[in-house]
């Protein structure tokens, strides 16, 4: 058996060298995934190396465009930084929607992105509020945009010796608002069977100026649907806007069969949950417009 | 000394403390975590244990290579099925039901076959967990794959592959020619069905499914072993019966059951899961080969992979009335997934289907159906929430046509003490008419509801059980009492022994220590199961503190030197009511502290098969919401009724309502095995396999309705099973009641539910 | 495979233990430091039967690796009683019979505590959603809600000055 090395290492270069040392090497953020892929056997990796002794790489900070979220950053702690939860209500009610509190206490948006789940709570609402990774890697940074990350389900477009050092936020929209809802047969500590994650900014006339859509488990990655925004630009979300918009979503949506639901009960949910998410990220905006 | 078998009748009287609820004796170490369960116990030197398991459904074993397994350093035993003794076929009723020893050797490590994924094929003990774990890696199976069948129906079909070729339908008389699937079938009933239905004015003939569903106790099987060479053995496990922990293992090993000594830990539930044994005989193998003691323990994944599901069903069901409403015939027939070996849940089913009605004309027919699926297992209740589903369903449905309230169909039809049962035998003092009575009395049956809400009732029974028990009850020197059971406890039994040794000596609660001894230290004492503790075990506590008082008693007037007539036990103490010492009373401490001069130590045993038990009835009442757009059901409301009997305990009394309802809820709507094509389950784990969490649940009401068992001195019935029985109808009517769909198979999870509501897709 | 040594506190006291780099905090604390008390139910964050603070969060310990422990606090079910002085919400699960098998009990007496250090006047829905984490299988968790309702009831009018 090989055994695991594990580091904690106090730089980002330092992770850096060691991930890029050992192409098995994994990052470790809060292991709500890892590890218990490590103990069930579908993981060894050559080594462990964990990103919370870097300075930096947890809480949250403002910066000149937005919010900067370290990757270590557990999604309880999103909670607590109230200008957050002001300008994205969206993105930390999905956060915080995975599993318990005792694994929320652990979990981060970006373990949650890169371990490339299709269901992963976070990423529809971080599509749709248009966030950013920074990649920390063997040349330096680089800014990908969070639907890039993952490319099928467990796999990421990372090369080796990269992992996500921060999540980027932008600023809220003046009108903007944002909202996440997904479907699961328990109400808590359980995956997403459909998620949709919407952001959209309403004029002072209430008019849809932009929209961004994004569902999770409906395909092999999470989706942005750019049909399904379109179909509410420049409308006053109506009846008519609502349904093209469901319409979109649904035909963007090609989910399986599996344990967690069927592909008609996915399409189905696909539409409810995404109109349900646009009426209170419209209501969200309406309220701070 | 043994008891007599017929006990003091009831005597109601105003109780001390039966009824009160006073906080368990083991209730500290548990809330401090200094209580030891089964995976907390090490014993020195020990090794550890780990198991490979068959990742083929059904396939033959061909070849089993474990020598570079064996080379690896830390490495210190390796077992297979060809290190089990080879066993003559025989039934043993130990645990809850029969089960042939040779099946249970079989399931414990496979000897040619592998019967379902997951089966145990290999076992080593190794210096570490992780030596143990990097051995299993090193072990070489060849198999030959075998077609497998996982459904009841198409396990019978012609064509199937057949699990087992010396399995002849059991109950079938001429025995058949051929060995099939059909491991079992058992037909209850009488009369007319065909002519009664076709006269009836209103009938319903529909078909049921569920699927099987695990116990789901947090604590994973675990054990410690440690044989010697002269033969003798320690195992340290937690289970619902360490008699029949020893009684198996030892037939297993074929080994003398007093050579080996179970001592039970503190068990983390067991719902019926745990009365019988998968790890036990193996770790004793490693420990005979390695010389040193071995820890096995399971995994969740290999709790959901291995140990007994219940079973899942395919149930027809048809039944029918006349205008006024009285049932006039009804059909059941059903098939019971059985696993890898034969189960004993189909007679159970036979008898709980229908027999909580007044029916002329009935017939009920179960089958156990072999499947290459995990042997199935006893679980709360066993064999009745099935059926029960379907039966409760259908009569609902069977309201719906004739125009009548459902709860009134069912009082209008309600069996009640002298009515037969399915099996002909009349039904004793039962409190089923009592529950219905209470449901139609409480404010929940009545009150309003609201939008997309509907409101389900069902009832339901189980019949409970007595048996064999062993009870020591013992004084020390300073008057203080021991009582100890060779019942583990499971839910709060160390509080009710106690309560019911202090009602018959009058004494505080607090003066009343009770004990679960290991099998060396008492008596046989069936399972912890079949709801018969707080009954059997309690008659026997209650039996041996009446033998201790009338010691006491002795003891006084013989230090009073007056004849055992002249004195009586009085408010814990013995008082001479006659000659010199008249008025004089004599506590149990002074008695005790001079007992080594008069007669030596004070001590009872009781070791009974306690008979009379009494079956459980059930009435629940449920509200649903449904999400008309998402399918999703909330439970708004939950009120569960129960013929108690006595409650000793209330507290926990109405644990088990609430913790059955809990379960049943469950079933309904998220718990279900879930396999793929490839006959592998795919949610082996707590994230997949939905039981329900805190916030999927409303309070759960309670009312204990109270209808003495009189064979018992305290009027105990059991309680623990019945509360799983109605919940799976209840919840299914609810959903009727909130969308005007019937659902006919669980579970009824959202995109059930949604498809109903939209059946245009 | 070399161990990694360890200097962390837990309960209280300063500890040092050697783990393998893959090690669970849970396993360790269970086989290397005899803390039994945290039970391993599932090993993979979905019984909550696991559950310590680790500085200040409650967390599941199977979902910790040892070796991350350097330096942190760790809170067990083992130090949530003051000496022999039970905490209100043990108490609270003793009158209250919210516990039957006893498994997980521990996770949930240090999750319940965990929310009561923090909100001290919690909703029925709060708690529900809270302990969502933590599987029990034996209560329905009637008894366990009002167990730790009740406890916070208590825990307010001690805070309160008479």
């Amino acid at each position: 058996m090989p055994s695991t090395a594990f580091h904690a290492p106090d730089t980002v270069e330092d992770a850096v060298a060691l991930l890029s040392a050992d192409p098995t090497a994994r990052p470790l953020g809060g292991g709500t995934d890892l590890i218990v892929q490590m103990r069930s056997g579908r993981l060894s990796p050559g080594a462990v190396v964990d990103l919370k002794r870097i300075e930096g790489m947890s809480g949250v900070r403002r910066d000149d465009e937005g919010f900067v979220i370290g990757a270590a950053t557990p999604c309880t702690a999103l909670k607590a930084d109230a200008a957050l939860v002001a300008a994205w209500p969206g993105v930390v009610e999905a956060a915080n929607l995975i599993g318990s509190v005792q694994v929320r206490n652990r979990a981060t948006m970006a373990g949650n992105l890169c371990n490339a789940s299709p269901a992963a709570d976070s990423v529809p609402a971080l599509v749709a509020a248009g966030a950013v990774c920074v990649v920390a890697g063997p040349s330096g940074l680089r800014e990908v945009p969070v639907e890039a990350v993952p490319v099928a389900p467990g796999k990421t477009s990372l090369a080796s010796g990269e992992f996500v050092a921060e999540i980027r936020l932008p600023a809220k929209p003046a009108g903007g608002g944002d909202a996440y809802l997904r479907s699961t047969p328990r109400t808590e500590m359980d995956i997403a069977v459909v998620g949709a994650g919407v952001s959209l900014v309403l004029d002072g006339e209430g008019t849809c100026t932009s929209a961004r859509i994004a569902l999770g488990a409906v395909g092999p990655t999470v989706v942005l649907v750019e049909e399904a925004g379109a179909a509410l630009v420049g409308t006053k979300l109506d009846d008519d806007a609502l349904a093209a918009m469901s319409k979109a979503v649904q035909a963007a949506s090609n989910p399986i069969d599996d344990k967690r639901g069927t592909v008609s009960y996915r399409k189905a949910m696909a539409g409810v949950l995404a109109r349900r998410a646009v009426l209170i990220a419209a209501s969200r905006a309406g309220a701070k417009a | 000394m043994n008891a007599p078998e017929t006990m003091k009748q009831f005597r109601p009287k105003g109780f001390r403390h039966v009824g009160t609820r006073p906080v368990r004796p083991d209730g500290v170490d548990k809330v401090t975590g200094k209580a030891l369960y089964s995976p907390d116990f090490k014993a020195p030197g020990m090794l550890w244990g780990a198991i490979l398991r068959s990742p083929h459904p059904h396939a033959r074993i061909i070849s089993i290579d474990t020598k570079k397994a064996e080379a690896l350093v830390g490495v210190k035993a390796v077992a297979t099925g060809r290190d089990l003794p080879t066993l003559e076929s025989l039934v043993m009723h130990v645990g809850e039901g029969a089960s042939d020893i040779v099946d249970v050797s079989h399931n414990c490590l496979a000897l040619d076959k592998v019967l379902y994924e997951g089966h145990a094929v290999v076992a080593v003990a190794a210096t570490s967990p992780e030596i143990a774990r990097e051995a299993l890696g090193l072990i070489t199976v060849e198999y030959e794959e075998l077609p497998f069948v996982l459904g009841v129906e198409e396990a019978l079909a012609e064509g199937a592959p057949v699990l087992h070729d010396n399995v002849f339908t059991k109950g079938v008389e001429p025995k058949p020619e051929k060995p099939s699937n059909a491991a079992m079938r058992v037909e209850m009933g009488g009369g007319d069905v065909e002519g009664a239905l076709a006269s009836a004015a209103a009938t319903v003939t529909e078909r049921y499914t569920l699927e099987p569903v695990h116990q789901g106790y947090i604590e994973p099987h675990a054990c410690v072993a440690s044989w010697n060479g002269d033969g003798q053995a320690q195992i340290w496990t937690s289970s619902q019966g360490h008699f029949a922990v020893r009684s198996l293992t030892a037939s297993v090993l074929a080994m003398p059951q007093s050579d080996i000594r179970v001592t039970p830990l503190e068990i983390g539930g067991g719902f019926g899961g745990k009365t019988t044994i998968y790890l036990e005989p193996v770790a004793m193998v490693l420990s005979r080969k390695s010389g040193r003691p071995v820890r096995l323990a399971m995994t969740r994944e290999e709790v959901f992979r291995a140990t007994g599901p219940a079973p899942g069903a395919v149930i027809d069901v048809r039944i029918g009335a006349d205008a006024e409403g009285t049932l006039v015939a009804a059909e059941v027939e059903f098939l019971y997934h059985s696993g890898a070996y034969t189960a004993n849940d189909a007679g159970a089913g036979v008898s709980s289907a229908i027999g909580h009605y007044r029916i002329a004309n009935t017939r009920v027919v179960g089958t156990e159906v072999l499947c290459n699926r995990p042997a199935a297992k006893a679980y709360r209740a066993p064999g009745a929430p099935q059926v029960n589903f379907a039966v409760e369903s259908a009569i609902d449905e069977l309201a719906g046509k004739l125009g009548i309230d459902p709860l009134e169909l069912r009082l209008k039809n309600a069996a009640a003490e002298g009515d037969p049962q399915t099996s002909g035998l009349p039904w004793g003092r039962i409190g089923w008419v009592e529950c219905l009575e209470a449901a139609r009395a409480h404010p929940h049956w009545s009150a309003p509801l609201g939008p997309n809400q509907g409101r389900g009732i069902a009832g339901g029974y189980w019949g409970n059980y007595g048996g064999p028990s062993t009870v020591n009850v013992s004084v020390a020197e300073d008057g203080t009492i021991t009582v100890a059971t060779g019942s583990p406890d499971i839910g709060g039994s160390r509080a009710s022994m106690a309560i019911m040794a202090a009602e018959v000596l009058d004494v505080p609660y607090e003066q009343v220590r009770s004990v679960v001894a290991d099998t060396a230290s008492i008596g046989v004492s069936m399972v912890t199961g079949g709801s018969r503790t707080t009954f059997a075990t309690g008659m026997a506590t209650v039996q041996a503190a009446e033998d201790v008082k009338s010691i006491l008693c002795q003891r006084a007037a013989r230090m009073w030197g007056v004849s055992d007539d002249q004195v009586e036990w009085r408010s814990g103490a013995v008082v001479c009511l006659e000659g010199e010492k008249q008025g004089q009373s004599m506590t149990a401490a002074a008695i005790a502290g001079r007992s080594f001069h008069s007669g030596g130590p004070i001590a009872a045993v009781a070791a009974l098969s306690a008979k009379g038990w009494l079956p459980g009835f059930g009435v629940h009442i449920c509200d649903t919401e449904v999400d008309p757009e998402t399918g999703h059901v909330k439970i708004v409301r939950y009120t569960a009724i129960q013929d108690v009997g006595t409650a000793i305990h209330p507290d926990y009394v109405e644990g088990q309502m609430q913790g059955g309802a809990a379960q049943g809820i469950g079933w309904a709507l998220n718990e279900a095995y879930i396999y793929g094509k490839n006959g592998k389950l795919d949610n082996a784990g707590f994230l997949d396999y939905r039981m329900p969490v805190a916030s999927d649940l409303p309070m759960i009401d309670t009312v204990m309705v109270e209808v003495p068992n009189p064979a018992h001195p305290y009027g105990v019935k059991g309680v623990g099973e019945v509360p799983i029985v109605p919940p799976l109808a209840a919840v299914a009517n609810a959903i009727h009641g909130a969308i005007g769909q019937r659902l006919r198979d669980l579970p009824m999870v959202p995109d059930r539910v949604y498809a109903a509501l939209h059946p245009e897709g | 495979m070399s161990k990694i040594h360890v200097s962390t506190t837990v309960n209280g006291d300063a500890t040092e233990y050697l783990c393998e780099p893959t090690s669970s905090l849970l396993d360790v604390l269970r086989d290397t430091m005899g803390l039994t008390g945290s039970k391993e139910g599932c090993g993979s964050g979905d019984c909550g039967a696991c559950t310590v603070v680790l500085d200040g969060e409650m967390v599941c310990s199977c979902l910790v690796l040892a070796a991350e422990a350097e330096g942190r606090t760790v809170a067990t079910i083992e130090g949530v009683a003051e000496g022999s002085v039970l905490h209100p919400v043990q108490q609270k699960f003793l009158e209250h019979a919210a516990l039957q098998c006893g498994f997980c009990t521990p996770g949930f007496i240090v999750a319940a505590k965990a929310l009561l250090d923090r909100n001290p006047n919690p909703t029925e829905t709060e708690v529900r959603y809270w302990l969502a984490g933590n599987l029990c299988r034996c209560t329905g968790y009637d008894k366990i809600v009002r167990a730790v309702l009740d406890a916070a009831a208590e825990l307010r009018q001690e805070r309160t000055p008479a």
